[in-house]
């Protein structure tokens, strides 16, 4: 079938097989920042934004974008640096295969909650799943990113 | 097949032959009809993965079924809302001591949340599913396409109807005082066990799900708490009314004794909101 997604500003007019997911579009046109994990809805590696909202791309239908905006951490690569920056500040990365969907889940929690608790941040974040660092480093990094609130001095929405 | 530029050749782990986003409901039911045992309504498709070869997947998503409303004395959840608009709207979260969105909250994570819909989890009765838990206990009804509107404790009985399609579930905006209760082995799993318990103007109304069958209604653990015998007396009654399972989370003796604790719990807390 024929769809027109727009990933990061850029229109995508393409034929895609009907059973495409969204991960694997995206992965095809180069945003290989969109990894796969678990690929059944777990892990959160894959997480991406459809028109601002943070959705699992590896079961999210590619056909279901028809005519939708999708942003990936290559579209909001400035402010997810400024995060990144915090993560290695706490060596947070550790092996970095879950950096990206766990940016983009921190990202799009920055955007929802005001002045997130502990827990609305445990509660949003739960389903970033990292097999490295036991979160402890991501929990420092993310406290001390909140606290600096870089985006402000940087000008970023 | 499809070919991994890593791997090579792999297995697909589903299939769909076509792919229509109906623009009416009249189209969607004219479409399922056509084969409806080989196509599929789509939903959050977080389940889709399961190994179906799909001859035809209907989308509702253009069809604006994800709204939340409250009219004529209910609150309507259409089948496309996802589970994360029930933590965050407000129509929702101000009502039932807001259980909808409580229940649903420990469910993976916002990502999973923002693609899991309601009508995805009720219309396959998911043993699991924490939301028909809460919706029993709320006395909610379902609005099917072909079937009408029918409670949800009827509807949850019944075998799967696959040529029919959910509309939306309606809860009546009655006031009740609502609760909910769960254990997880780990925060981000499904429940062990679930129950939630609703109180109207002393009439009480008591479901345990994850058994891990299908969520119920318990009426001798309501019975005892509309005749005052008292939260331990309900939890007891749901332990020896209901049956409970084994699976790789718990074992059937154990559910049963959580279900005895958990019943209480939650009657418990919604007789504290009632002093309230």
């Amino acid at each position: 079938m024929k769809v027109k997604i727009t990933v990061n500003g850029m229109l995508y007019n393409k034929h895609i097989p009907n059973d495409m997911m969204l991960l694997e579009f995206l992965r095809k046109y180069g945003y290989v920042s969109v990894k796969r994990g678990c690929d059944t809805s777990n892990c959160g590696l894959c997480t991406v934004w459809v028109e601002g909202k943070p959705v699992l791309s590896c079961s999210y239908p590619a056909a279901r974008a028809d005519g939708l905006h999708v942003t990936t951490l290559e579209g909001v690569k400035d402010e997810a640096a400024s995060f990144g920056r915090y993560m290695t500040a706490q060596g947070a990365e550790q092996c970095g295969y879950c950096s990206p969907g766990f940016i983009m889940a921190v990202l799009a929690m920055r955007r929802e909650l005001t002045d997130p608790t502990e827990e609305e941040i445990s509660n949003y974040l739960a389903g970033n799943l990292c097999r490295c660092s036991g979160y402890a480093g991501q929990t420092r990094a993310l406290r001390a990113w909140l606290h600096d609130k870089p985006w402000e001095k940087e000008g970023q929405a | 097949m499809r070919e991994n530029p890593i791997y090579g050749e792999e297995l697909d782990l589903f299939t769909i032959k076509s792919y229509v986003f109906p623009e009416t409901l009249e189209e969607a039911d004219e479409l399922l009809q056509r084969d409806a045992r080989n196509s599929a309504i789509l939903g959050g498709c977080c389940w889709l993965k399961l190994g179906r070869r799909i001859s035809r997947a209907i989308d509702l998503s253009r069809l604006g079924l994800d709204q939340i409303e409250v009219k004529d004395g209910f609150l309507e959840l259409g089948a496309s809302v996802t589970l994360h608009q029930l933590e965050t709207h407000p129509a929702v979260t101000s009502r039932f001591d807001g259980i909808l969105g409580e229940c649903v909250s420990h469910i993976v994570g916002v990502p999973f949340r923002n693609c899991a819909t309601v009508g995805g989890s009720v219309f396959s009765r998911f043993g699991f599913s924490d939301l028909t838990c809460a919706l029993l206990a709320l006395d909610a009804s379902v609005v099917l396409y072909r079937g009408g509107e029918q409670p949800l404790a009827e509807f949850m009985a019944s075998p799967i109807a696959f040529d029919d399609i959910l509309l939306k579930v309606r809860v009546r905006d009655d006031g009740r005082r609502a609760a909910y209760q769960s254990v997880r082995r780990s925060t981000t799993d499904f429940p062990t066990l679930a129950a939630a318990v609703s109180c109207l103007g002393g009439q009480w109304t008591v479901s345990v799900g994850a058994r891990p069958a299908r969520a119920v209604r318990c009426e001798t653990a309501a019975a005892c708490l509309n005749e005052g015998k008292g939260a331990a007396a309900a939890g007891q009654a749901a332990a020896d009314e209901l049956t409970y399972g084994t699976d790789l989370r718990a074992g059937a003796d154990y559910r049963k004794k959580l279900a005895a604790v958990l019943v209480r719990r939650a009657a418990e807390q919604c007789m504290e909101e009632n002093k309230g």
